[in-house]
């Protein structure tokens, strides 16, 4: 396992398959280069585990391993690709040629597309891979994780804990004619519990990860704090009042509410979207789309985070988009066909859930510069209103720019003060216009913990999120007391 | 049926020391062509398989899969797979079903599309019919996300180290189109689809089309409502999606983590009593319908809730354990291992036609599409992004956005006055035109 770890991308397809980089360059070559405008071919090898600990024991322990290869043809607006997953030359063959025929439907607009080589980045190299770690540590965590989390009060029934730790190794053969690969690390800790008291019941979950270790959960008292947050979170519900219905005042806490962007800004400025016409954001580039307090930025390059890549899934290393400067519309997350007919430079933003699917724009890690004011004194700007803490899943509608996210810890405010916890509401509001009512950004910018998957056409990938303490002077809070 | 495989594989296992396991294998093949703006847009092939292990050692256990079956990696995973299960905990609840109560005869449900494929041209010709029919339908459809035709043929196979080892193969073929409607610089998206285990039982392109471009027209000149509790009337498509956050809620995991507002209520009233839920494993051709289980149970045909009265859970054979009952034969399988699955999951129709549900509001919501996930699974609280048309006078007025519909779906289901009679077995889970008393609209 750690030897497999430590391989070259390279090397790995190449001893295990025969599949060598020029190999791949042949197929494009024979079956792609000059009768299409872009081609690649994308190596995946995936081996993926999951410990669950439920009821007190380790219940559920499982391991996958997927592997594959997906070849893609693109010729003007078209794509054409094929997977297969036995990964051998005949089946790479017949993929180009199946992946071919998108081609020879049309003619190819003669626009190549920019090759966008350039050095990987290394963000996640680490001294020992998450899935290489030894299972009787993370079986011994999980065992502590349910002690502990039991003990912080006796109104915690049960504590449901996972550990999943993955690998992906790929390689991409691009028709500019080279071949970059990639290791990737991921794990992630989580803790749910359910609190009881009265015939009440409520749940609490918290978690964390990244591409790191899995010693980075012992580590600055991690998991005992993932414990602690899961445990208050359920306990604290069991008191909770309605949350109010209708528009109000909201104060958005740091760290993972910078959902909120992703959800209201985030998929609207991915370049699809925007070449087809499709958002809400479309044509509006160079236009005042927030407040001048607000700068929103992805950013795939951050060392050891959950939505950092040394290089996209199209071969292309990450960047630092500026997606809104100071209130104005700046860029766009694009992948490289979008790119391509946009004229513009690929972002690094070409990602792909795994070889069953093509890539498509996507963020990474996305969130709002800090700004001037004290966290605390926003708060205490607020005569009446909501301050929102965490959040469940959020979903946006592109083409009306109407976005949704669910508050699951939030508090009253009132004069100021923050009064009573409210029963987990909904947020909505219009991705367009919810950020020019930005009225105060704190000085406090967190990344989420590492527990973000985002979804966009059936193909779920990491993200990451942040956000310093805002507030947002009219969204609408989908309560039940008018 | 490539039983033999999963036959070897469990043999292997039991040489490594497992005292029981099962396999699920699934292969299968997909295209799919989509279409924009009446040029080709994506075009994709695959072919895949995958092959998933469960073993216990004693009442301990583990789970693996793989997409690579070369003798190698399928070595690899049983071993890891065993090994696996020896670091585990005993659970004694954990196992197989009893053999005897196995399924013995495969029955055929008729879930495989006998006529032959059709060229990738005329795959891409179907979904450009589909979208040019919403393109020219209506002026106001000015854009598109695209069309998409698409199909999938699979075979199943499942086998234990008792000897079971049964198969089946299914086929789906899908139609979905995804206009953009505009005016005076509002735009507005919607969709329809089509699915079926039968080519020839999906919809016409063309009927699928204007359909689509209908209900993105509709949502023209959307307006946000002032916030107000109201009678709400849940059209199929978001009343199924009520249906499912209630399936989930009776299954068994949920129940025995005690993570289920259904908890200790089985045979207590929880819907009004016009409320009737089944799911049928059973209907022939029906894109839910299945044989037998993920553990090789013949399925069959549950009653959720009868008139009101929650009459079962559904359950696996591990959590129908946990909680000393027997298993509804409702094990699904995936990659992950064992979970619940429904089939065909369907709130039984009423006697009232949509119309007149729509017609006895004078001042409500009529809800045509939710967003998010602000569903509590443990608590009921439900609070979710709606779009839908207002009704004024028993008349849909106008439509609206930005808007939350809120309530626990414990007081919703009680408050369920009103059962269309409109139910149509488009989708593995349907719904009639669903009414509900009162809830909490929220807007500005």
């Amino acid at each position: 396992m750690t030897d497999l770890a430590r391989t070259r991308p390279e090397s790995f397809f190449s001893d295990r398959f025969s599949i060598t980089s020029d190999l791949m360059e042949r197929v494009l070559g024979g079956n792609l280069i000059g009768k299409v405008d872009d081609a690649d071919i994308y190596l995946e090898y995936r081996i993926n585990e999951e410990l669950v600990l439920e009821e007190g024991t380790v219940k559920k322990a499982s391991r996958h391993v997927s592997q594959g290869a997906g070849v893609r043809a693109q010729s003007a607006t078209r794509t054409g690709y094929a997977h297969t997953d036995e990964i051998s030359l005949k089946n790479l063959e017949e993929a180009a040629r199946q992946a071919r025929a998108i081609a020879d439907r049309s003619t190819v607009s003669g626009t190549l597309a920019l090759p966008s080589r350039g050095r990987p980045h290394d963000l996640y190299t680490l001294a020992e891979p998450p899935i290489a770690a030894d299972l009787a540590r993370k079986l011994d965590l999980l065992r502590r994780i349910d002690a502990e989390t039991r003990a912080t009060d006796p109104r915690i029934k049960q504590v449901i804990a996972s550990i999943t730790s993955e690998e992906v190794i790929m390689l991409i053969a691009t028709a500019s004619g080279w071949t970059v690969g990639d290791i990737r690390p991921l794990t992630r800790l989580n803790v749910t519990t359910i609190a009881e008291e009265g015939g009440k019941r409520e749940i609490g979950s918290y978690g964390g990860g990244g591409r790191v270790t899995f010693d980075f959960f012992l580590e600055e008292g991690r998991w005992r704090r993932f414990a602690a947050e899961a445990a208050r979170q359920a306990v604290l519900k069991l008191s909770a009042v309605d949350a109010p219905a209708g528009s109000m005042t909201v104060v958005f806490g740091p760290g993972w509410p910078g959902i909120l962007l992703h959800e209201a800004i985030g998929h609207g400025l991915e370049g699809d979207f925007n070449r087809k016409g499709t958002s809400a954001f479309a044509g509006r580039m160079g236009h005042k789309v927030a407040s001048e307090l607000v700068t929103v930025v992805d950013d795939g390059t951050i060392a050891n985070r959950r939505g950092s890549l040394n290089v996209d899934d199209e071969g292309t290393p990450t960047g630092r988009t500026v997606l809104i400067e100071n209130g104005i519309l700046t860029g766009y997350m694009q992948d490289r066909l979008n790119a391509r007919l946009m004229g513009m430079k690929p972002t690094g933003n070409g990602r792909r859930e795994s070889y069953a699917y093509p890539p498509m724009p996507r963020m990474t890690n996305t969130f709002m510069l800090a700004g001037q004011d004290d966290p605390e004194e926003i708060l205490k700007s607020v005569k009446h209103g909501l301050y929102a803490v965490t959040f469940g899943g959020g979903q946006v509608d592109i083409t009306n720019g109407k976005f949704v996210f669910s508050a699951s810890e939030a508090y009253l405010v009132e004069d100021g003060r923050i009064t009573a916890p409210v029963k987990g509401a909904t947020l909505i509001g219009n991705g367009p216009e919810a950020l020019t009512r930005v009225s105060r950004v704190g000085s406090d910018l967190k990344l989420d913990e590492g527990v973000g998957t985002c979804g966009k056409d059936g193909q779920s990938v990491p993200v990451g999120v942040g956000l310093p303490t805002i507030r947002i002077d009219g969204i609408t809070v989908g309560g039940t007391a008018v | 049926m490539n039983t033999d495989l999963l036959v070897s594989v469990l043999k292997r296992a039991s040489q490594r020391g497992a005292t029981a396991a099962d396999g699920y294998l699934v292969e299968e093949s997909r295209f799919s062509a989509s279409v924009r703006m009446r040029e080709i847009e994506n075009i994709n092939h695959s072919r895949e398989q995958r092959l998933s292990l469960r073993v216990f050692a004693g009442r301990a256990s583990a789970a693996a899969s793989t997409s690579d079956l070369s003798r190698e990696s399928l070595e690899r995973v049983v071993d890891e797979a065993t090994a696996l299960a020896k670091i585990t905990a005993e659970d004694p609840h954990a196992g197989l079903p009893d053999p005897a109560t196995l399924i013995t005869r495969v029955p055929d449900l008729d879930l495989e599309d006998a006529g032959g494929d059709l060229s990738p041209e005329e795959k891409i010709e179907i979904a450009r019919r589909a979208e040019a029919a919403a393109l020219e339908s209506d002026p106001r459809v000015t854009n598109s996300e695209g069309a998409e035709y698409s199909d999938r043929r699979a075979r199943y196979a499942y086998a234990t180290s008792h000897g079971f080892a049964h198969g089946y193969a299914t086929t789906s073929f899908g139609i979905s189109v995804s206009p953009i409607a505009s005016r005076n610089g509002e735009m507005q998206r919607d969709y329809w689809y089509s699915t079926a285990r039968k080519r020839d039982r999906l919809e016409d392109p063309e009927a699928v089309g204007r359909k689509a471009a209908a209900r993105a027209v509709r949502r023209l000149g959307a307006r946000k409502m002032k916030s107000v509790e109201v009678p709400v009337v849940f059209d199929p498509e978001t009343a199924a999606s009520l249906v499912r956050s209630i399936a989930g809620a009776a299954s068994g995991p949920s129940l025995y983590r005690r993570a289920s507002f259904f908890l200790d209520r089985l045979g207590t009233t929880i819907a009004a009593p016009t409320v009737t839920i089944v799911d049928d494993a059973l209907i022939p051709s029906a894109l839910g319908s299945r044989p037998f289980d993920g553990e090789g149970l013949a399925t069959g045909r549950t009653v959720l809730v009868r008139e009101g009265v929650l009459e079962s859970y559904l359950l696996d054979t591990y959590s129908a354990r946990k909680l000393g009952l027997a298993s509804t034969h409702h094990a699904g399988r995936d990659g992950a291992g064992v979970s619940v699955t429904t089939t065909n999951l369907m709130l039984l129709p009423g006697k009232t036609t949509p119309q007149e549900l729509i017609g006895s509001v004078k001042n409500g919501f009529y809800v045509t599409e939710l967003i998010g996930f602000g569903v509590n699974g443990v608590t009921g609280d439900y609070s979710r992004g709606a779009v839908g048309q207002w009704i004024e006078n028993g008349e849909l007025a106008y439509p609206v956005e930005e808007v939350t519909v809120a309530g626990n779906l414990l007081q919703m289901l009680s408050a369920i006055d009103g059962v269309g009679d409109d139910l149509v077995l488009r989708d593995r889970t349907v719904a009639p035109t669903l009414r509900i008393g009162r809830m909490v609209v929220a807007g500005t």
